[in-house]
């Protein structure tokens, strides 16, 4: 691994404890946002320049936008809360086993990894001579996944509805009243 | 979120920096967007950049003024209309005689062509319901009192 992911993880692992001890809300949301803004770090360093894009714009700045927003409707501070045994020990076997689980996965770049292996080389052969798009996951988002993609966008277009349903309706009505 | 914007309006240099870049964000928006096919992100990058400069707009001169620009009507029936775009693209490559959501069907001439517009239709379609989605959410959080 290169220096520079270290550091980028040292970070994330920093930024992560502060915040978990950190009792100023309005802190620990820019916070977050940075935790993001490392993870984006991380994704370009490992190629993923989608991803990374993904999780600037919408972790780093559109979530923080949002979760500031919520504080302004709350108090900036947390309460003082003592240690609880118990779901630090569940928290800690969690994380154990997820990094025990890790143990088992192909090398990071492992050109012999299963995922490698199964569609793939078509994906990256297609993405040239079917379509000539220099964007795979653009190829493969849109096109070779198409109907997930659908499904994804009518997810976004149902949490919309949701929200709006469950926090903006008291606004419609007011707008209403007021026209 | 009424307050801040309120004292933010005041702040000579905030508004003034924020209103120099609102349209550099929304180019980069339209520029995620249209050229998603050759470069790094798509649709919903786009969606996402285009909302926040309008949210930057909200930020600094408060809801009011970024309801007028887009309108609460504007957003619902742009959040409906992402989702018809990308359903519809489907729909009208079933009318030319391919399957549901086959670009190559298209353009009858040239399959790449067609694969192409289809993925361009498509990547509009989510970007349309992202930012509307986006904007929705905002509203909705920004327009609550504090209880």
């Amino acid at each position: 691994m290169v220096p520079i992911e270290f550091l980028l993880i040292s970070f994330l692992v920093v930024t992560a404890l502060v915040i978990s001890r950190m009792n100023y809300l309005f802190a620990a949301a820019m916070l977050t946002g940075i935790f993001s803004l490392l993870s984006a770090g991380l994704f370009t360093l490992m190629d993923a320049v989608d991803v990374a894009f993904t999780e600037a714009a919408v972790g780093a700045g559109v979530s923080t936008i949002l979760m500031l927003g919520t504080l302004s409707l709350t108090v900036r501070e947390e309460r003082e809360k003592p240690l609880r045994v118990l779901p630090f020990l569940i928290v800690l076997l969690t994380g154990g086993a997820l990094f025990f689980g890790t143990l088992d996965m192909p090398a990071y770049g492992d050109p012999d990894a299963p995922i490698h292996h199964y569609l793939a080389p078509d994906y990256i052969e297609g993405a040239e001579t079917e379509f000539g798009l220099p964007n795979i996951v653009t190829a493969i988002l849109a096109s070779y996944r198409g109907f997930d993609t659908l499904g994804e966008t009518a997810v976004i277009f149902t949490a919309a509805l949701g929200v709006m349903a469950l926090l903006a309706s008291s606004r419609g009505k007011r707008a209403k009243e007021e026209e | 979120m009424k307050i801040p914007a309120m004292r933010m309006r005041e702040k000579l240099v905030v508004r003034v920096v924020s209103r120099f870049f609102i349209p550099f964000i929304l180019l980069f928006g339209l520029y995620v967007q249209f050229h998603g096919d050759y470069g790094p992100g798509g649709g919903f990058q786009a969606g996402v950049i285009f909302a926040a400069a309008f949210f930057l707009y909200g930020l600094v001169y408060g809801l009011d003024d970024l309801q007028r620009v887009v309108p609460w009507r504007f957003v619902e029936v742009s959040l409906a209309l992402g989702v018809l775009i990308y359903a519809g693209v489907g729909v009208a490559s079933l009318l030319l005689g391919g399957n549901y959501l086959d670009y190559k069907v298209l353009d009858p001439h040239d399959a790449k062509h067609g694969l192409h517009l289809g993925i361009l239709l498509v990547e509009l379609g989510v970007g349309v319901t992202v930012s509307a989605s986006m904007l929705a959410i905002f509203y909705a959080f920004a327009g609550r009192r504090a209880a």
